[in-house]
């Protein structure tokens, strides 16, 4: 039977199992729109940005493993998913970005609402296609869903033309993806898994650095079973919270800029450092000539070229983060049987000490209400258990700090490309793909005016999503760097924001707020007990620095403690 | 540090002949930093695979990234390092060179020295083709130089790999 463009992508998107899609209409994709219509079993949420439904569809797939979907028009509306879809590729998210475009026989002469969106997110999506002809629209699909699903995970774009969705044909869905030049390395070669284990139980002072290739690989298993064998304690980048429970007594805590005391000095002790699914990235490494000076490196990543991108690794390890994990456990089973508690007492007691005499802390203000108590209160009262997203400034680092994450697939925070902006469309999709959980935006001032549009798309939608906003009438995380490096002079960096309380009843939603410490409870309890969208307005004290901080070009030793 | 200075890699790329390959190549090599010094591109037997050839300067770790990072594109088929093994290079230029009195004799002599073509005459120049490897090539237009080069067209680094002798 002949079916048109439109109606072969509707075909295309059940039969990969797509349930929700974010998205925004326009010209070029009214016959999209209209087929979406007639598709009951796809839900789309209209969002009021195409930024928002890049980062939702991002957000979605994170909380649920699948692949996200953002539907948008040609032109402004294809150039706004750009940042979104720069973040999911930083953060190795996978979406599927499907934009309209001018029909086949404009493009390319400036027509109305064209753009090059293909030319333009080149550089930051793991692929694209241009369909010119509808005949090639089924496979092209099921090969953007299998890459962006695929191997280290990411964005693509599929662009779609007014008249293919229009044009008509018998469709071919294929049951398989036959791309000759892809072909990602799940296997890990068992020589090396041998030889970096050889090298792991030789260690003295071994340290697990673990990433997000962690959370998307879904190996904390195999992870929370070869560190605790072993007894070699952990410590991951902002992306890699959760793939190891955070209050467990081999965890250190996050490392690299902010991390903890105990983190970056283990990392700069130790013998052998064991980095999983992660990439070395500046934030993590400081100056990149004294990062683990000490250290042999045994690097696990799917993907060949973050391996001695930025460090030079001693055994490398090309594969997925599971299958390498699952290979070395099982090596270790035949191991002849150690009482490691005992071997690594010494190194685990001197990790340990240098957590006890540097812990994450803060001074507490009886006046004032201090950040990380906020953080810590939303902690205790959810038990760990909520979904939370974050914006980025202080309130990302707060929150990477102060909530321990116990679950891998909890947090989702613009982690590379750090977009001011992505934790409310994030938590819209979180909570999509998560309708009973508790889902909360830790936020800041200046970050939910990014995206506070989206508070509508919240109330209209029934989700109730919280958001925790850490007041700080600031642009914190850059006054912070003003007031180390800049002699406190605050250049554009004070911030005014609306009353959120009144902008919250006026969306539609809840609106609370708390001015002194001791209104920090009653606030979040109120919030989460009611099923409608809530904004949490914390007044918190302006000034308050995100410690310890190693300062950006230094090494990890030269860290700020307070 | 002088790019010049580094040394110069020749990499062989085959990729699939579709719309926006090469711009997918040569994004990644400006998007990160990476030197282009000369780029080749043509179908290969198959008309569905292209072969593009090109050739870069940085040290190993460079180079290495530049060959992963190659490898991650879904369009790109193999990458192979030439200079890693024995290979031949070839690059083509034509170079229309001053050729007045008594430098039309020397010009011709260098052109038959480096069997040259002349595959253009005038009454003040000559039009020579140079066929050679990298070294040879500057070494002719090195010397053409003191006569007056008025134009140089270069086709950029080919390169094959030898077969291998039993
Ligand atoms: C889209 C975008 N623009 C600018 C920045 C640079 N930036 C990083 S943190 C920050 C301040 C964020 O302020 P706020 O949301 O109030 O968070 P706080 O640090 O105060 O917690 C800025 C401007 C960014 N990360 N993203
Ligand atoms: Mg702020």
């Amino acid at each position: 039977m002949k079916l048109t463009g439109a109606q072969i992508l509707m075909k295309c998107l059940e039969r990969e199992g797509v349930k929700h899609i974010f998205g925004y209409p326009g010209g070029v994709v009214l016959d999209i729109y209209d087929e979406l219509a007639r598709t009951p079993s796809i839900r789309h949420i209209l969002v009021r940005h195409e930024q928002a439904a890049v980062h939702a569809a991002d957000g979605y797939a994170r909380a649920s493993s699948q692949v996200g979907v953002a539907l948008v028009t040609s032109g402004p509306g294809a150039t706004n998913t750009v940042t979104g879809i720069a973040s999911a590729y930083l953060d190795s998210i996978p979406i599927v970005v499907i934009t309209g475009q001018v029909p086949t026989n404009l493009i390319g002469n400036d027509a109305f609402q064209e753009v090059d969106i293909v030319g333009i997110t080149r550089p930051c999506t793991k692929h694209n296609y241009l369909v010119k002809d509808v005949k090639d629209l089924a496979r092209t699909l099921h090969e953007a869903f299998h890459i962006a699903r695929s191997g280290r995970p990411g964005p693509v774009l599929v662009d779609l033309p007014k008249d293919v969705s229009q044009a008509s044909t018998v469709p071919k869905f294929p049951e398989t993806v036959k791309i000759k030049s892809y072909n990602p390395t799940y296997h890990a070669n068992p020589r090396q898994v041998a030889r970096a284990l050889d090298m792991i139980l030789h260690a003295q002072r071994p340290v697990l650095y673990t990433g997000g290739g962690i959370v998307l690989s879904d190996s904390s298993e195999g992870l929370f079973k070869f560190a605790t064998s072993l007894q070699i304690p952990v410590t991951s980048t902002l992306m890699g919270l959760g793939g190891f429970p955070g209050d467990h007594p081999l965890w250190m805590g996050m490392l690299g800029m902010h991390g903890t005391y105990c983190a970056n000095m283990a990392v700069s002790q130790a013998d052998v450092l064991i980095a999983v699914g992660a990439r070395f990235d500046d934030r993590v490494t400081g100056k990149l000539s004294e990062f683990a000076p000490h250290a042999k490196i045994v690097h696990i990543d799917i993907d060949p070229s973050s391996i001695s991108k930025n460090v030079k690794v001693d055994i490398p390890i090309v594969g997925d983060c599971k299958d390498t994990l699952d290979q070395l456990n099982e090596l270790l089973e035949d191991k002849p049987v150690r009482d490691w508690t005992e071997v690594r007492r010494p190194w685990l007691d001197t990790v340990n000490e240098w957590s006890t005499t540097h812990p994450l802390t803060y001074t507490w203000d009886d006046k004032v209400i201090k950040p990380q108590f906020v953080v810590e209160k939303l902690y205790e009262l959810t038990k760990g258990e909520a979904y939370i997203t974050t914006e980025v400034g202080q309130n990302q680092m707060w929150a990477a700090q102060f909530y321990k994450f116990r679950h891998p697939r909890r947090l989702m925070t613009s982690g590379g490309l750090g977009v001011m902006g992505y934790g409310l469309p994030a938590a819209m999709g979180v909570q999509m793909a998560k309708p009973d959980d508790i889902v909360i935006d830790i936020a800041g001032d200046g970050s939910i005016q990014m995206n506070i549009q989206e508070l509508i798309t919240v109330v209209d939608n029934d989700l109730p999503v919280k958001i925790a906003i850490l007041n700080n009438s600031f642009l914190g995380m850059v006054r912070q760097w003003q007031q180390l490096f800049y002699d406190r002079r605050y250049s554009a960096t004070p911030m005014t924001a609306p009353d959120f309380v009144k902008l919250a009843e006026a969306y539609g939603a809840v609106g609370l707020r708390a001015t002194k410490p001791e209104e920090v409870e009653p606030v979040i309890r109120e919030a989460l007990s009611t099923r409608r969208p809530v904004i949490m307005d914390f007044k918190v004290e302006p000034e308050e620095c995100v410690m310890p901080m190693v300062p950006a070009g230094k090494a990890m030793h030269e860290m700020l403690l307070a | 540090m002088d790019p010049k200075m580094e040394p110069r890699h020749t990499i062989a790329i085959w990729v699939d002949n579709t719309p926006g390959v090469l711009s997918r190549v040569t994004g990644l090599f400006s998007g990160r930093g990476f030197n282009i010094e000369s780029l080749c591109v043509a179908e290969t037997m198959d008309p569905e695979v292209s072969r593009i050839t090109i050739v870069s300067t940085g040290d190993e770790q460079i180079t290495e990234q530049i060959i992963k990072q190659l490898h991650k594109l879904i369009n790109t088929i193999r990458v192979v390092d030439l200079s890693e093994q024995e290979h031949v290079e070839r690059e083509m230029v034509l170079v229309r060179v001053k050729a007045e009195d008594k430098s039309r004799a020397e010009v011709l002599r260098i052109a038959d020295i480096f069997r040259c073509r002349v595959v253009d005459v005038s009454a003040s120049t000559y039009t020579l083709e140079i066929t050679g490897n990298h070294d040879k090539i500057r070494a002719v237009l090195d010397l053409l130089k003191n006569h007056g080069i008025q134009e140089v067209a270069r086709t950029g680094t080919l390169a094959i790999q030898r077969s291998k002798k039993e």
